[in-house]
């Protein structure tokens, strides 16, 4: 006796989420069962394991129907052939979007391109995500990025409107979509420690405030590409490492005002041409696209590295910071102010984010 | 030109990318009714497009009106070759015919295409402006109501119950046609959907006719069925019980008549006893030729075999009775229409008197062509002389009518299987209008019954009894004779007082048979049927003691030919009746006492039998109070009730009632094992699991025993089709194969569901089908309602009590929902105020009132919830309005069915896809809910090794708007119509 055909349709469409986060994890249907069956399924409803078997078979073939949906989600909400509550809509789109850290650290900052699909085996083997589940990560990655790449309008928006992700959710796919578009390197060995919600917070940072959205709100990709203008503007930032003058002035006011505040003063003091040069550098090389990619190389580099070997508690680095980007202020012969405010804000809070272990 | 109808193209959305080269599509539309079609403007190279039509207007007489399907076509234009179509939306216009249904139908429609499912919607708005010249002679029943409910539907009330009206109409099936060798799949489907939808609109408007001609206004009870008769054509039928039905104004103004029927005369529902003039003219020859009745309450009718082409020897013998049947029959046309039978289930209070047991027959008929389609004279005929039968069967039981009417066929090549049953009982006198009824009735009508116990009494005559039964006087008012078991077809009476819960119980049975052709494989077939009877009796008979219960409700048996086998499927809903004598155990008695080791074994067995009994009692919380004997002076000897249930050596149909009555003085129920398969039966009984805790089933409107049910509901359809290893197959590996796919897929819904315990799974209905030689194909469709376990946990006991101390106090808190309590079938607690009571006032942290809230219909969502439910009810809500009959009929088929999936995704999604459109086409009327759904058919068909597969379903409900029991309070007039046009016509979005 073999069952040739076996299905339940209800009226309401059954989830079962502990299913759905196996079928999503790219687990085969015997791989569901098995997994089911050691959860301790069995003992706590009494079933067998033929019906784990069904069951399981069931909600698989009704996730397969509901991919197709699920790739553009209004579809999912207008659809009349499967009765889904709300709730279980919004449950159904954010989980299936949800993407495994590991994953999007390896993917982040790449181009979503063919070349890097052939990769996902070597990730999949190096994370031990299953290689469907990457694939899922991947193509929703892309599918994301295609539909918002060329939107006018803030880029979480575009795909909150477009995808009926939650607001946190929607502000990580903004991030990837980012970085994938800047191809930030952050693969790196030296950024390994750092993890994929630093790189978020600093992405929502530079968006808010580097990208042509945040001087103009009425053009294509304003959020995607990086405000070139500013990007040459930067240059003009040189002059406080160039300038010797303006070099020590600057140090001596950062010096006086955290005189007796700082932990590390010394150290600090020390440091602060080789700083402050790392950052003003940073800035002026980011006319050149190969040097806005590793931007979070040099970051490190420059700065997260040299603090941290010396050991400079993250209440310093605030400070530091702090004083850093106001004292230019008083530096009479500097004519930059705006320009250094746009740059250096949003640099000092992703400074911060990145400053850990 | 009695009806205009108009009919706008607003827009589609989500179609189908029909030109590859810009991935958009070049969309129009065709509006076709009757001959007559309209066309919209082509909007180009879109995907959601805007037509926004004018009014198509079609002028049409109301005889179309009722026949005609909508139809729509959407088409993708070409320049340069053939428009291409996308798919279809067929729009029954019936429910904007009568006043009182939906005035508008305005919304989204699924656009179907037969081999690519849905492909994208349509947004349609249809109307009817009906012009009121009544002509007098016309072909026409526009205004006459259908619902399929099988009781009277809540907003109204029954003036006067007709009776029995039934109808059928044959036509040559579209695939079977020459030109359907040179046509493509998707032509021929839609020939066959067309052809269906026409044929059902032609039987619903002849039904109608029907009705008007007995001056009623409306069908209950509904049901139509079509015969798939392959080569021989096709047959569209349908019974139902003729009602005129007032629409209930003012509810609270009518609750006190409600409340005492007996009382008011003109409050209560009357009955039109149907004429008896033909009765007397035959004794039925076709009853005493063959006609055998077993044990229990329970006339079965030997089938009847009669050949369409005489010929052969046999045909010769029986063929005789039956040209006389049919003679008496054309003379007596006019009075052989009426029978006395009802499609109801459940009645208004007072209606049914007394219920004598279920009555069934079934006869084996050869298909032959249906050489005039205007003349359906053939099968007219073989239903007429089932009819006939069940009419005879129902007199022997001292019954003038029949209630839980029902019809059914099967099919295989050219063999068909009529069936028919129900529920003999007799009908309260003083509900009829004219009083010619017969005398076996008038004697039985006592005044004063006691509640609850009446309808169980006997209605023949105690000296007389027309199969051997063991009566008693009834346990609760201790006047009538009672019978020891009772089985019936229709729903547990609400005033019945049941012990207990119940539950579900099932026979199952497979014969193999030796593949024969024609007239042989007819015979062969109505010589094993009254085997198959007697055997699903004994099993059924079995585990209602096993189960320490003593009558079945709902009982439906479902025999199935296949071509090398016969199923039979039983279902029925088991319960302790109070009037009812205690069942007696079961006792097993070994053939060969002298062996040792055996009899050990016999008592193992014994002992295991009578645990199992001790634990169901336990776990359906049967714990009826005791009764000494000596307070029930019975005149019957035997203090205990006993039965014999024969595994008789001498099968012979005839001699049934003789052995029966020559082994009638032991003690309890005896099971005799004398050979393997009696061992292996019992065994079998042994192995039917009970359901998980917190699960019960019956397949009944509602569980008797519980009755505080949340408005959590979950209506469900499950197919499972098992290939059977085809080597050696006996009956006995065959009865556990299909034992076992049963049972499985039992556990398998209790899994499934298993996030709404406490549910019960109400209505649940399995259909047996065998689409090929090896394969067994079970259709369920059923309803999981969470109830609270808080108050379920209550005694019924202490339930009653409390609910009779608040119904005679809190008066006032009734009048809040007077319909509920005045619609018959209700929760069939025995105590429809207890559940109003409960709802409003028991337990006010109680989870029930809780859930009420905390699950609202969502409004925000953009498509607006449909409910479906087998139920003639939504828990926790009030229907306020019926909008009319659905009644749908689909065909899907692939020639690529390894990409959809196989076999179990194509059925899927067709299932899936088949919901949404019932849904659709209820949303477009303005309802929320779909009630007293039924799929009546799922014929599924695979041709792997061409990677083909076809399927038909048929599906039909009552579409209804319901409120919230907790939204009435706030919404004092009706606006659910307004708020979901509105959000149907608002789910428009751009994307």
């Amino acid at each position: 006796m073999t069952s040739e055909l076996d299905i339940f349709v209800g009226n309401t469409t059954l989830i079962d989420e502990e299913v759905y986060r196996l079928w999503l994890d790219g687990y085969s249907v015997s791989d569901a069962v098995a997994l089911r069956v050691r959860a301790g399924i069995l003992e706590q409803t009494g079933a067998t394991a033929a019906v784990l078997q069904s069951d399981t078979m069931d909600h698989y073939r009704t996730f397969h129907m509901l991919e197709r949906l699920l790739h553009a989600p209004p579809k999912l909400l207008h659809q009349l052939v499967f009765q889904i509550p709300p709730s279980r809509q919004a449950l159904l789109i954010e989980r299936y979007y949800a993407f495994d850290e590991a994953f999007v650290r390896e993917v982040l900052g790449k181009k979503l391109s063919k070349g890097t699909k052939k990769d996902l085996d070597d990730i999949s083997a190096k994370t031990g995500i299953t290689l469907k589940s990457c694939r899922r990560q991947f193509d929703n990655f892309k599918r994301v990025f295609k539909v918002v790449e060329e939107m006018r309008g803030s880029l979480a928006d575009n795909i909150q409107q477009h995808f009926l992700f939650s607001d946190r959710l929607a502000r990580d796919y903004a991030a990837i979509v980012f970085f994938a578009n800047n191809r930030f390197e952050t693969a790196k060995k030296k950024l390994q420690y750092l993890s994929f919600g630093d790189f978020a917070f600093c992405a929502e940072l530079m968006i808010q405030n580097w990208t042509l959205g945040a001087v103009d709100s009425q053009v294509d990709d304003m959020d995607m590409d990086l405000d070139k203008e500013f990007l040459q503007d930067l240059k003009e930032l040189k002059v406080l490492v160039a300038d010797k003058d303006l070099l020590d002035l600057h140090k001596s006011l950062v010096c006086t005002a955290l005189r007796g505040k700082l932990g590390v003063f010394s150290e600090m003091e020390a440091n602060f041409k080789n700083l402050s040069r790392g950052l003003v550098n940073v800035a002026a090389k980011l006319t050149h696209n190969k040097d806005v990619r590793d931007l979070f190389v040099d970051l490190v580099e420059k700065f997260v590295e040299p603090c941290r070997s010396d050991h400079w508690p993250l209440g310093d680095v605030r400070l530091f910071l702090n004083q850093y980007s106001v004292t230019v202020h008083s530096l009479d012969g500097f004519r930059h102010q705006a320009l250094w405010d746009r740059y250096m804000d949003t640099l000092r809070g992703c400074l911060l984010r990145l400053y850990h272990d | 030109m009695p009806g205009k109808l108009k009919v706008k193209i607003v827009a589609g959305r989500h179609l189908p990318v029909m030109d590859r080269a810009s991935d958009l599509t070049d969309a129009f539309v065709e509006v076709k009714f009757g001959n007559t079609t309209f066309k919209t403007d082509v909007y180009l190279k879109s995907l959601n497009p805007q037509w926004n039509s004018e009014w198509f207007k079609f002028e049409v007489d109301d005889e179309d009106l009722q026949d005609e399907p909508l139809q729509i076509t959407v088409l993708d234009h070409d320049t340069y070759s053939a428009n291409d179509a996308i798919g279809k939306v067929y729009i029954d216009i019936d429910p904007l015919l009568y006043s009182e249904a939906a005035t508008v139908i305005s919304g989204w429609f699924p656009i179907y295409d037969t081999i690519h499912g849905i492909r994208g919607e349509i947004n349609v708005v249809v109307k009817v402006d009906l012009f009121n010249d009544l002509n007098r002679f016309r072909q026409s029943s526009c205004g006459v109501k259908f619902f399929c409910t099988t009781s009277i539907p809540k907003c109204y009330r029954a003036v006067i119950i007709h009776g029995f009206v039934e109808e059928l109409v044959v036509n040559e099936d579209p695939e079977y046609q020459w030109i359907d060798r040179i046509r493509t799949p998707r032509a021929s489907n839609e020939a066959r959907q067309r052809l269906i939808s026409l044929m059902s609109g032609e039987l619903q408007r002849k039904i109608g006719l029907k009705v008007l001609e007995m001056r009623g206004n409306a069908v209950v009870g509904y049901l139509q069925c079509f015969d798939l008769e392959g080569e021989s054509g096709l047959v569209v039928r349908a019974i139902g019980t003729a009602c005129t039905l007032d629409k209930l104004s003012s509810p609270a103004a009518f609750l006190p008549a409600c409340n005492s029927p007996s009382k008011e005369m003109k409050e209560s529902p009357l009955a039109h006893p149907p004429s008896h003039g033909c009765r007397s003219t035959h004794n039925s020859p076709i009853h005493t030729a063959t006609g055998s009745r077993l044990t229990q309450n329970f006339s079965v009718s030997v089938p009847t075999l009669i050949y369409t082409g005489m010929g052969s020897g046999s045909a010769g013998k029986e063929g005789g009775p039956f040209k006389a049947l049919l003679r008496q029959q054309t003379q007596s046309a006019l009075e052989q229409r009426e029978f006395p039978f009802f499609t109801l289930t459940a009645f208004p209070p007072g209606f049914l008197v007394h219920v004598g047991g279920v009555v069934s027959a079934r006869s084996v008929k050869l298909l032959d062509r249906i050489h005039n389609p205007d003349e359906p004279e053939t099968r007219d005929a073989w239903w007429a002389e089932i009819r006939q039968e069940i009419k005879s069967h129902a007199k022997a039981l001292g019954c003038h009518a029949v209630v839980g009417y029902s019809e059914s066929t099967s099919i295989c090549e050219e063999v068909c299987i009529l069936s028919a049953s129900g529920t003999a009982a007799v009908l309260n006198p003083r509900f009829l209008q004219d009083g010619t009824v017969e005398g076996c009735l008038e004697q039985r009508i006592e005044e004063n019954l006691p509640a609850g116990c009446g309808f169980c009494h006997i209605p023949y005559d105690e000296l007389n009894m027309p199969f051997p039964a063991h009566l008693t006087y009834c346990y609760n008012c201790r006047k009538q004779k009672v019978p020891d078991v009772l089985f019936t077809t229709i729903d547990l009476p609400t005033d019945a007082t049941v012990v207990g819960k119940g539950c579900l119980i099932q026979a199952r049975l497979c014969r193999l048979k030796k593949k024969a052709q024609a007239e042989a494989n007819a015979t062969a077939i109505s010589n094993l049927l009254p085997f198959m009877e007697y055997e699903v009796h004994t099993q059924l008979m079995n585990k209602l003691k096993l189960k320490g219960m003593n009558a079945l409700f709902g009982l439906r048996i479902q025999i199935t030919v296949g071509e090398n086998m016969l199923m039979g499927l039983a279902s029925a809903t088991a319960v302790y009746l109070a009037a009812l004598p205690m069942p007696g155990g079961i006792q097993i008695a070994g053939k060969t006492p002298s062996d040792g080791s055996y009899e050990q074994h016999i008592s193992h067995m014994q002992k295991k039998i009578s645990d199992t009994i001790a634990k169901n009692k336990e776990l359906y919380e049967i714990n009826p109070p005791e009764i000494s004997e000596e307070i029930i002076g019975s005149p019957i000897p035997e203090p205990k009730q006993r039965s014999r249930l024969l595994r008789s050596q001498s099968e012979s149909s005839d001699e049934v009632t003789e052995l029966d009555l020559s082994h009638g003085k032991k003690d309890a129920f005896v099971l005799e094992i004398d050979d393997t398969d009696a061992m292996e039966d019992v065994h079998s009984l042994l192995t039917d699991v009970p359901p998980p805790s917190g699960f019960y089933s019956c397949n009944t409107e509602i569980m008797p025993g519980i009755n505080n049910w949340t408005s959590e509901i979950q209506m469900f359809t499950s197919v499972r089709v098992i290939r059977l290893s085809s080597l050696n197959l006996t009956n006995q590996a065959l009865n556990k194969n299909f034992n076992d796919l049963c049972e499985n897929l039992l556990k398998s819904l209790y899994f499934k569901l298993r996030s709404m315990i406490p549910c019960c799974l109400c209505h649940v209905n399995f259909t047996v089908s065998l689409p090929e030689d090896e394969l067994i194909q079970v259709t369920v469709t059923a309803v999981a309602i969470t109830f609270d376990k808080n108050q379920a946990l209550q005694t019924t006991k202490t339930h009653i009590e409390k609910s009779l101390q608040r119904a005679s106090t809190d008066n006032e808190e009734l009048l809040q929902f007077p319909l509920e309590l005045c619609s018959d079938s209700l929760p069939s607690h025995p105590f429809p105020p207890a559940k109003a009571v409960t709802v409003e006032k028991a337990s006010p942290m109680g989870e029930g009132n809780f859930r009420n809230r905390s699950a609202p219909p969502c409004a925000n969502s953009t498509v607006g919830v449909v409910k479906m439910t087998p139920l003639s009810f939504i828990p926790g809500a009030k229907i306020t309005k019926y909008l009319g009959i659905i009644n749908m009929f689909f065909i899907r088929e692939t020639t690529s069915l390894r990409e959809e999936g196989g076999v179990s995704g194509f059925l899927h999604a067709f299932i899936a896809e088949v919901f949404a459109m019932v849904r659709a086409h209820v949303a477009a009327l303005g309802g929320n809910a779909v009630v007293s759904y039924i799929m009546k058919q799922c014929v599924f068909m695979e041709n792997p090794n061409k990677n083909q597969a076809q399927c038909l379903i048929n599906v039909s409900g009552d579409a209804v708007i319901f409120v919230r029991e907790s939204e009435l309070e706030v919404i004092s007039t009706q606006q659910p119509t307004a708020n979901c046009q509105q959000s149907c016509a608002g789910g428009e979005v751009t994307t």
